[in-house]
């Protein structure tokens, strides 16, 4: 692989803009993610970041700027290179993604059945063990819908670090989760980036479990990124919006009512809604 | 996975369509794979084949023994030539059997009726019926019967 | 006015679009097919699903419309004196027409509509997204053992329905309106041409598979990944395909037989 470890960032984001339909979602965004770290890209519901891991994953094309991953720009790669480049990533998507119609072993074998032609007592070797890892070996023989939701993303995280990637990418793991499985992920999470050296992004708006175990933080809103830094930096920044989010403020500069109405003169107004 | 339970009712599943599609082939459309290659051919000479259709019934004694094969116009006396086919163990039609075309009940297909003759020789490939009687077409016959009365 | 206008451009260009999209599906996933090894095992189970699992709703259906078409040929033919041509009419109606037509109905009901609910929770898990993320084309993989085994099963649920219908048929003639068995048989061989009547049949019934498992494959993968989403494009798969089989049926049938 051509992996030039010298560059400091790992993943080059420049000039990201992107729209669905009429609606920006990105507007000239630059982002520039370290090595061998957690990252951690938060920001309020609707923000696009989950867009953001997509268009990093070459699943989306931008409107304009570019993504290098490693020199490379995504969007220009072939169809075959794309899916060659996948190969080095992994990515824990919100709702775990198991592929319902194989059991837990067959789902985390499927990538390295897929890309390594190695034989299947290896396979199992392999399998085992990143289930060890995330603590569900006794599991393998189950299928996903006898999983609970928690277990569940924790298979999904034993597969998408199945083939030792160089980024993994984890799309709001803590959401819905109780409050044991939530730390249990980020032990998992934290103890996989240090065991496997890669890259760790973290899209999320669970603020305490992702400051406990972010290196670098970026803050996302409206478009663009509205503060970076470590956990302690943002903690400290006195941006009204920063600070209306990281510390869970219900009004602020997003304000707690959608619409700008005086509603004493919405009240008084005689119109019928229909007219 | 229940794979072996999944490859036998695919296999099942095939053998079903192979034998419905013999069946279609054979049941159904009477398609037959064997037995043409003893099959001979004879022709026969009509005055007006009405309504007969190739792969219609060619009968002795309403046994059937062959089938139509071709109908055309023979371009030298500007007649319908018909060829038949008729089944290999069928040897024993003499070299003067004759031709009927005839009609299944009143609305019903034609066919072509066989009679065997006299002679002691038998039609071989490619030899031709003589004595053959045309298809009864209704015009005609209500034609002749009207000027029979006006000639009475 | 100008803007019924502009709605009817851009319902317009959202139609084209969309079947410029499922063109592009079909052809990349049948063109860029995968490795036959790998192909197989994920084919024949969905031949299973596809077509295995139609088989009960196929072989009722044949079996009573034949029964029906037995029963009303008769009451029709027999006010002719010509009831023992009620074999052959079975058998054209079925061969011809009902059984490639009723089948594909049949057909994207039963897995037309399945499929398309399967594509799209799958879509709607992240299940497409995830095997793009692992490095494995979802249109190879998902779609094109589908679109295929859609291929394959239709002609021969169609073949199997005909089959069946056809002994239907016979079953009600001579077994109950007692018809000389000899008569309907000859009857309806002497009427049936295996290559203009059978084969056309099964052409129809290849082309109305093609046809029903592109929409239904095309209409999950396409769909908008919720559950309201996947409920519309299931109505969808069977509402457009009911009305292609249909028209195609009018075009095919006037191709094949509009000069006899």
């Amino acid at each position: 692989m051509s992996m030039h470890n010298s560059s400091e960032s790992i993943i080059d984001i420049q000039g990201l803009s992107f729209s669905r339909g009429t609606r920006k979602i990105f507007r000239n965004v630059n982002m520039e993610i370290p090595r061998g770290k957690i990252t951690a890209i938060m920001g309020p519901s609707g923000t696009g970041k989950t867009t953001l891991l997509k268009l990093i994953g070459g699943q989306l094309r931008p409107d304009t700027g570019q993504i290098k991953i490693d020199g490379e720009d995504v969007h220009r790669l072939s169809r075959q290179q794309l899916f060659s480049l996948r190969e080095r990533m992994g990515m824990l998507f919100q709702s775990g993604a198991l592929f319902t119609d194989m059991s837990v072993y067959d789902n985390v074998a499927f990538p390295i059945k897929v890309h390594t032609d190695l034989p299947d007592d290896m396979i199992r070797d392999i399998v085992l063990l990143k289930l060890q890892a995330v603590g569900l070996r006794g599991a393998r023989d189950l299928m996903p819908s006898e999983l609970s939701g928690g277990m569940a993303r924790r298979v999904a995280l034993a597969r998408a670090i199945s083939l030792d990637p160089a980024i993994v990418m984890y799309d709001e793991p803590f959401t819905g989760q109780d409050p044991i499985a939530k730390g249990v992920l980020v032990k998992l999470i934290r103890m996989i980036n240090k065991a496997l050296g890669h890259t760790s992004i973290i899209v999320s708006h669970d603020i305490q479990e992702t400051l406990s175990i972010a290196d670098h933080i970026f803050l996302l809103s409206d478009g663009h990124v509205i503060a970076s830094g470590t956990p302690a930096q943002l903690l400290k920044d006195d941006t009204e919006q920063v600070k209306q989010f990281m510390q869970g403020l219900p009004d602020g500069p997003v304000p707690f009512h959608f619409s700008d109405d005086d509603l004493l003169q919405d009240l008084y107004t005689q119109e019928s809604p229909n007219a | 996975m229940r794979m072996r339970w999944i490859e036998i009712m695919v296999g099942f599943f095939m053998v079903l369509g192979i034998l419905a599609i013999l069946g279609l082939a054979l049941n159904v459309s009477g398609l037959k794979l064997s037995a043409k290659q003893g099959d001979y051919t004879v022709y026969a000479r009509f005055e007006n084949i009405g309504g007969l259709t190739s792969r219609a019934k060619v009968t002795l004694s309403g046994v059937q023994i062959g089938e139509v094969k071709s109908i055309q116009i023979d371009k030298n006396r500007l007649v319908a030539l018909v060829a038949m086919d008729i089944h290999g163990d069928v040897d024993y039609l003499s070299v003067d059997s004759s031709a009927k075309i005839l009609t299944a009940g009143l609305l019903g297909e034609q066919y072509i009726g066989v009679s065997v003759g006299f002679e002691e020789a038998s039609l071989k490939e490619g030899e031709y019926i003589r004595d053959t009687q045309s298809a009864m077409v209704l015009e005609d016959l209500i034609g002749k019967f009207l000027f029979n009365k006006v000639s009475n | 006015m100008l803007d019924q206008i502009a709605t009817l451009g851009r319902s317009t260009l959202d139609r084209l679009a969309s079947a410029g999209r499922s063109g592009q599906m079909l052809w990349q996933s049948l063109v860029a097919a995968p490795t036959p090894v790998v192909m197989f095992p994920l084919l024949l189970k969905q031949i299973y699903f596809i077509g295995v699992l139609s088989l009960v709703i196929i072989i009722v259906s044949g079996l009573f419309i034949g029964m029906v078409l037995g029963l009303q040929g008769y009451t029709i033919l027999v006010d002719y004196g010509s009831e023992q041509a009620v074999g052959q009419m079975v058998a054209l109606t079925l061969v011809r027409e009902l059984a490639p037509v009723v089948t594909a109905l049949l057909f994207a009901g039963r897995a037309g509509s399945a499929l398309t609910a399967e594509i799209g929770l799958m879509k709607a898990t992240e299940q497409l997204s995830s095997l793009e993320m692992i490095g494995v084309d979802p249109l190879r993989r998902i779609v094109a053992p589908r679109l295929w085994a859609g291929f394959i099963s239709m002609p021969i649920l169609a073949v199997i329905f005909a089959m069946v219908g056809i002994f239907g048929g016979a079953l009600i003639s001579i077994e109950w309106l007692g018809i000389f068995e000899g008569s309907f048989w000859a009857n309806m061989q002497n009427s049936v041409d295996f290559s203009g009547d059978v084969l056309n049949g099964v052409i129809k019934a290849f082309v109305f598979g093609v046809v029903v498992t592109w929409i239904a494959v095309f209409q999950g993968y396409d769909c908008v990944p919720t559950s309201e989403g996947i409920s519309q494009a299931t109505t969808r798969t069977v509402v457009y395909s009911s009305l292609a089989v249909l028209g195609l049926d009018f075009v095919l049938t006037a191709l094949m037989f509009g000069d006899i």
